[in-house]
C-alpha cells in the first residue's frame, strides 16, 4: 500500500476548518462596522487596522513563549476576531497606547495565561474592555455624537491625532457627549419617556440616532450567521427577549421613573453586538442548549440592571462576563439526557 | 394488501448528511467472482472464545460442511465455502488494522463446488419456533449488517418479541451490498422475513430503508403481499441505520444504549441475513458466502459480488482493477464506521460488507488536529444525544470518571462529530482510546478484588484454625486433670476410655472440617 499511515474511523472528513468559519464572522461584522463609522467617523477603523496586526504579533509572541507552533494557530483566526471585536466596542476617539493595552490584556492575559484558545473562561475582548473601563472611565465613556446631530463629525486628520493622543480640549468636546442611554438616565424622573424622546437631539426613529443603525447593521451580521449555522439562536434569543422583557416591566407605560422603552434597549449601545457576536463566543459560553438559555437570560438581566441601576452607561462587557463566570455552574445543572435515558 | 400509507417516522436526532457514492457499484447485477486458489475461513468464535474444530490438515470437505463449532449454544458454526482438501490449520492475518492473526482453515478448492446440504424445509409455515432456532444456529448464520453477531442468539427460546425490525437503511456512503441483494432477490428477503416472524413469533416486520434507494423501495413493495410486513420509507440521513436509531425513527421508542433492542421486543435483522436464512431453511445451504461491494475511485470497475466467505481480500481487487500506485486507503466497511486493513491478505468475512479502495483525492488525510472551540457541530451531529465536546476535554484529560458520568459509554462511535469538527479532532479515537482506559481499569479492580477475597478467606480460616487448636488445647487440658483426680476413683478405667472416645470423635469433627474447609478453597480457586 502506499501510505504507511493506519487511521481509525471515521475516514472521511468535512472540509470546513475553523479559520472559514472565523471569516465568516469577520464578513457579519462588517454591516455593523460601516455603521460605526458613517455615524461617528473614522476613529473604529483606525483602531481595528491597529489591533488587527498587534494581535497577530502578540498572539504569535505567547505562542512562542508557549512553545507552540505559531503559523497553524495564527491561522484559525481568532486573534483576528477578537481585535476586530475589541474594536467595534471602543469608543472612536481612544489613543492607540489604551488600545493596545487593551488588545494586550485580551490576548496574553485573558487568552494565553489561561491556556490558550479553547482553554480561555472569559470572552478575550471584553476582558479587554472592562479593564480599560474600569482603569480609564473618563477615556472609556466619551463617546462621539453621531454625525447626524454634529454635521460636524472629526475628519479623517482628527481621528489620526485622537489615535496619537491628542488630549481631550475645546476643540475634542465639540464632537463628543453622552449617548442617549446615558443621557437618558441623567434626566431620570424629571420628563415624562415621550417628553424626554420628543426634546432629546440625541433620540432617532426607535433609538439612539446613529445608534439605532448600528445596532441594525450588527443584527443584520447576527442574522447571517443564524442562517449560515455558525450560531445557535438560543443565546441572542434569549438575551434580546429578557431585555426586552425587563425593560417593558420598567418601561412603566412611559412614565417619568420609566427605565426606557423596549425598543429603545435592544438598539442602545452594544445589545446586538454583544448578543449575536459576543455572548455566542462558543468558548466562553454555556454549552447545551437549555443551558445556553438560562446563559442568555443571565446576560440580558444584568446588561438591563447594569443600565438602569449602576454608574456605567452600558454593561454588555460586564453581563457577558458574568455569564462566562456562570457558565460552567450552568453546564453542571443543564447537562442533556442522552438518546433512550430516562433519568 | 400492499401499504399505500406511509406510517409516520421520527426525525432522527443530530445526524448528518453525506454524499451516497452509491450508483458506481449499482451499474451491474450482483457479480460471482471466479474460484480463488485458497480461502481463508476463521474459525475464532464471539468474543474470542476458542472453537473445536472437526476437520483436520489433509481432510477433504464437501461445501457447506462443517469445520468448527463453539463450546456452546451462543457459539457459532464455521462451514467449508467450497469443496476442496484442508491445506493448514494456523492463525492467518484477518482484514482488521492492527494485522492480528487468529485461527483460520486453509483451504484449497477443488472447482467441483459439491455441496453437502441439510435436510431443505420448503414449507416453513409448519415448523416450530424451536425447529427454525435449531436450523438457523445449524447453518452457522451471523448478522451480515456488520457485526457478523451470531443470529439464533437473537431468537433464543424465551425471548418475547413483538416487532421484527428489517434494517435495510445502509446509510453508510460508497456500500451498497443490500441494494443489490434487494433489487435481485427482494422476494427470497421477503421470505426470510417470514421465516424470521415464525420463529420469533412477532406480529409484524417493519423494514426501514432510506429514501434514495427508489430501484430497492419499488422491487420491494412489488413483492410485499403479506400484511404483516410493513415498508417504511426514511429520510436518509446519517447514521439513520444505527440499531436503536432505527428503532426509534420507525417507532419512536427509545432504547438506551445498556438495553439490548431484544430486551424490548425488538428483533433487528439485515435483509441479507434474511436471505440467508431463508436459504438455510427452505434449501438447507449453510452460510457460505455473502455480498460485498467491492468499490473506490482505486479500482478500475465497482461492483457487488456474491463472494465465497474467506475469499481473499486481493482476489477482489484484482477482479476489480486495482491500481495499487493510487491506493491510499484500503477500508472494510464504510468511510466512517470502517476499519482499514492493514494486509492484502486478510479474506472476506461475514463483517466484509464493503471493501473499500481509495485514493487520496478521494478520502483526503486528515487535516492538522486545531484546539477545540467548543462550536456545538459535534453536539448538533450527535445521534445519541451526547456532547462530544465535553467527552473531548475529559478524555483527553484522562479523567474518565468525569467522561463516565457524561455517558461515554452511550457513544456508538458513528463518527458524526469527528466527521463535521472545524478544528478536526479525530474525537472518535479519544472515546474509543478512554473507553479502552476504562475498560483494562475495570479488569484491573476486578483482579484485584478476587485477590483480596482470596487473601481475606485465606486469613480467616487461619484464624478458625487458629481459636480451634486453642479450644482443643483447652479441652486436653481440661481433660487430663480430670483424669488426673479421677485417678483413684473405681470408674478410672472407664472413664479414661470415654476420654479416648471423645478425643477420637473430637478428631473425627475436626477433619471434616478441614476436608470441608479444603473443599470450599478449591471451589474458590477454580480447576
Amino acid at each position: 500500500m502506499s501510505s504507511g499511515m493506519l487511521n481509525s474511523s471515521p475516514h472521511g472528513h468535512q472540509r470546513v476548518v475553523v479559520s472559514q468559519l472565523m471569516q465568516q464572522v469577520l464578513l457579519a461584522c462588517v454591516p455593523g462596522l460601516t455603521a460605526l463609522v458613517f455615524f461617528f467617523g473614522w476613529g473604529t477603523l483606525i483602531n481595528l487596522l491597529w489591533l488587527i496586526p498587534l494581535a497577530l504579533l502578540l498572539e504569535a509572541a505567547a505562542l512562542r513563549m508557549r512553545r507552540r507552533p505559531v503559523r497553524i494557530h495564527l491561522q484559525d483566526y481568532s486573534a483576528v476576531i477578537t481585535a476586530t471585536l475589541l474594536a467595534l466596542a471602543l469608543p472612536p476617539t481612544l489613543p492607540w497606547w489604551l488600545s493596545l493595552l487593551g488588545i494586550a490584556v485580551a490576548i496574553i492575559v485573558a487568552k494565553h495565561l489561561s491556556g490558550g484558545l479553547g482553554n480561555n473562561p472569559f470572552n478575550p475582548a471584553m476582558t479587554g474592555y472592562a479593564v480599560l473601563l474600569v482603569a480609564f472611565p473618563d477615556y472609556m465613556t466619551r463617546w462621539l455624537l453621531p454625525a447626524e446631530i454634529n454635521h460636524n463629525l472629526p475628519s479623517l486628520i482628527d481621528s489620526l491625532q485622537f489615535f496619537a493622543g491628542r488630549e481631550p480640549d475645546a476643540g475634542i468636546d465639540a464632537f463628543t457627549g453622552a449617548t442617549l442611554l446615558d443621557s437618558f438616565r441623567q434626566q431620570q424622573g424629571a420628563q415624562l419617556f415621550s417628553e424626554f424622546w420628543d426634546t432629546s437631539l440625541l433620540a432617532g426613529q426607535w433609538s439612539g440616532e446613529g445608534w439605532e443603525w448600528v445596532n441594525a447593521g450588527f443584527l443584520m451580521g447576527g442574522l447571517f450567521l443564524l442562517y449560515k449555522r455558525i450560531i445557535s439562536w438560543h443565546i441572542p434569543v434569549s438575551v434580546l427577549a429578557t431585555l426586552a422583557l425587563l425593560a417593558l416591566i420598567f418601561h412603566d407605560g412611559g412614565s417619568s421613573q420609566s427605565q426606557g422603552s423596549p425598543l429603545l434597549h435592544l438598539f442602545a449601545g452594544g445589545t446586538m453586538l454583544g448578543a449575536f457576536f459576543i455572548a455566542t463566543d462558543p468558548v466562553t459560553a454555556a454549552t447545551a442548549k437549555r443551558g445556553q438559555l438560562v446563559y442568555g437570560t443571565l446576560i440580558g438581566t444584568i446588561i438591563f440592571a447594569l443600565r438602569t441601576w449602576s454608574s456605567y452607561p452600558d454593561g454588555v462587557a460586564f453581563a457577558v462576563l458574568c455569564g462566562n463566570f456562570a457558565a460552567p455552574l450552568i453546564d453542571a445543572f443543564t447537562k442533556p439526557r442522552p438518546f433512550g435515558h430516562t433519568s | 394488501m400492499t401499504v399505500t400509507e406511509q406510517r409516520r417516522v421520527w426525525p432522527l436526532p443530530g445526524g448528518i448528511y453525506l454524499e451516497p457514492h452509491k450508483a458506481q457499484s449499482l451499474d451491474s447485477a450482483i457479480g460471482k467472482p471466479p474460484l480463488p486458489q485458497q480461502l481463508v475461513l476463521c474459525v475464532t468464535q464471539p468474543d474470542s472464545a476458542n472453537a473445536i474444530l472437526d476437520v483436520q490438515a489433509g481432510d477433504y470437505v464437501l461445501k457447506g460442511q462443517l469445520l468448527a463449532h463453539g463450546m456452546d449454544d451462543t457459539g457459532i458454526n464455521i462451514h467449508a465455502s467450497t469443496s476442496g482438501t484442508v491445506l493448514a490449520i494456523r492463525p492467518h492475518v484477518l482484514p482488521n488494522t492492527s494485522g492480528f492473526e487468529e485461527l483460520c482453515v486453509i483451504l484449497q478448492p477443488d472447482g467441483e463446488e459439491r455441496w453437502t446440504r441439510m435436510p431443505p424445509i420448503p414449507d416453513f409455515t409448519q415448523c416450530s419456533r424451536e425447529i427454525i432456532y435449531a436450523r438457523i444456529q445449524q447453518a452457522g448464520i451471523r448478522g451480515l449488517g456488520g457485526a457478523a453477531f451470531p443470529s439464533h442468539a437473537k431468537l433464543a427460546p424465551g425471548s418475547r418479541i413483538h416487532t421484527l425490525v428489517l434494517n435495510a437503511c445502509e446509510c453508510e456512503p460508497f456500500i451498497s451490498c443490500d441494494e443489490a441483494l434487494l433489487k435481485q432477490y427482494a422476494a427470497d428477503v421477503v421470505t426470510g422475513v417470514q421465516i424470521l416472524l415464525q420463529a420469533s413469533h412477532a406480529v409484524r416486520c417493519l423494514i426501514g430503508i432510506e429514501d434514495n434507494k427508489p430501484a430497492a423501495i419499488n422491487t420491494l413493495r412489488a413483492v410485499l403481499t403479506d400484511p404483516r410486513i410493513e415498508l417504511v420509507v426514511i429520510p436518509a440521513q446519517y447514521p439513520s441505520g444505527a440499531e436503536r436509531q432505527l428503532i426509534y425513527t420507525l417507532t419512536g421508542i427509545t432504547i438506551a444504549t445498556e438495553t439490548l433492542p431484544v430486551e424490548k421486543g425488538f428483533l433487528c435483522h439485515n435483509p441479507a441475513t434474511a436471505l440467508a436464512v431463508m436459504r438455510a431453511v427452505v434449501f438447507g445451504e449453510a452460510m457460505v458466502s455473502r455480498v460485498t461491494t467491492v468499490t473506490g475511485a482505486a479500482l478500475a470497475t465497482s461492483g457487488n459480488f456474491e463472494v465465497l466467505l474467506g475469499t481473499p481480500i486481493n482476489e477482489l481487487l484484482l477482479l476489480c482493477g486495482i491500481d495499487t500506485t493510487q491506493l491510499s486507503r484500503l477500508i472494510s466497511g464504510g468511510p466512517l464506521m470502517g476499519t482499514q486493513i492493514a494486509n492484502l491478505e486478510a479474506p472476506v468475512m461475514a463483517t466484509t460488507n464493503c471493501v473499500l479502495a481509495t485514493t487520496a483525492a478521494e478520502l483526503p488525510a486528515a487535516l492538522p488536529e486545531q484546539a477545540c472551540i467548543r462550536c456545538g457541530f459535534c453536539v448538533a451531529a450527535c445521534p445519541v444525544l451526547l456532547q462530544p465536546q465535553v467527552l473531548y476535554w475529559h478524555t483527553r484529560q484522562q479523567a474518565l470518571a468525569a467522561a463516565t458520568a457524561h455517558h461515554l459509554h452511550d457513544c456508538i462511535e458513528c463518527g458524526a462529530c469527528a466527521y463535521v469538527c472545524p478544528s478536526h479532532i479525530p474525537l472518535v479515537q479519544y472515546f474509543r482510546a478512554a473507553k479502552a482506559a476504562i475498560h483494562i481499569e475495570q479488569a484491573h479492580v476486578a483482579v484485584a478484588n478476587t485477590s483480596r477475597e482470596r487473601f481475606e478467606f485465606h486469613q480467616a480460616r487461619g484464624h478458625e484454625e487458629k481459636l480451634r487448636q486453642e479450644q482443643r488445647r483447652a479441652e486436653r487440658a481440661a481433660l487430663s486433670q480430670q483424669t488426673h483426680e479421677q485417678v483413684p476413683d473405681a470408674n478410672g478405667a472407664q472413664a479414661t476410655i470415654a476420654a479416648a472416645l471423645a478425643r477420637v470423635k473430637a478428631k473425627k469433627i475436626e477433619q471434616s472440617v478441614t476436608a470441608n474447609t479444603n473443599k470450599q478453597n478449591n471451589g474458590d480457586t477454580g480447576p
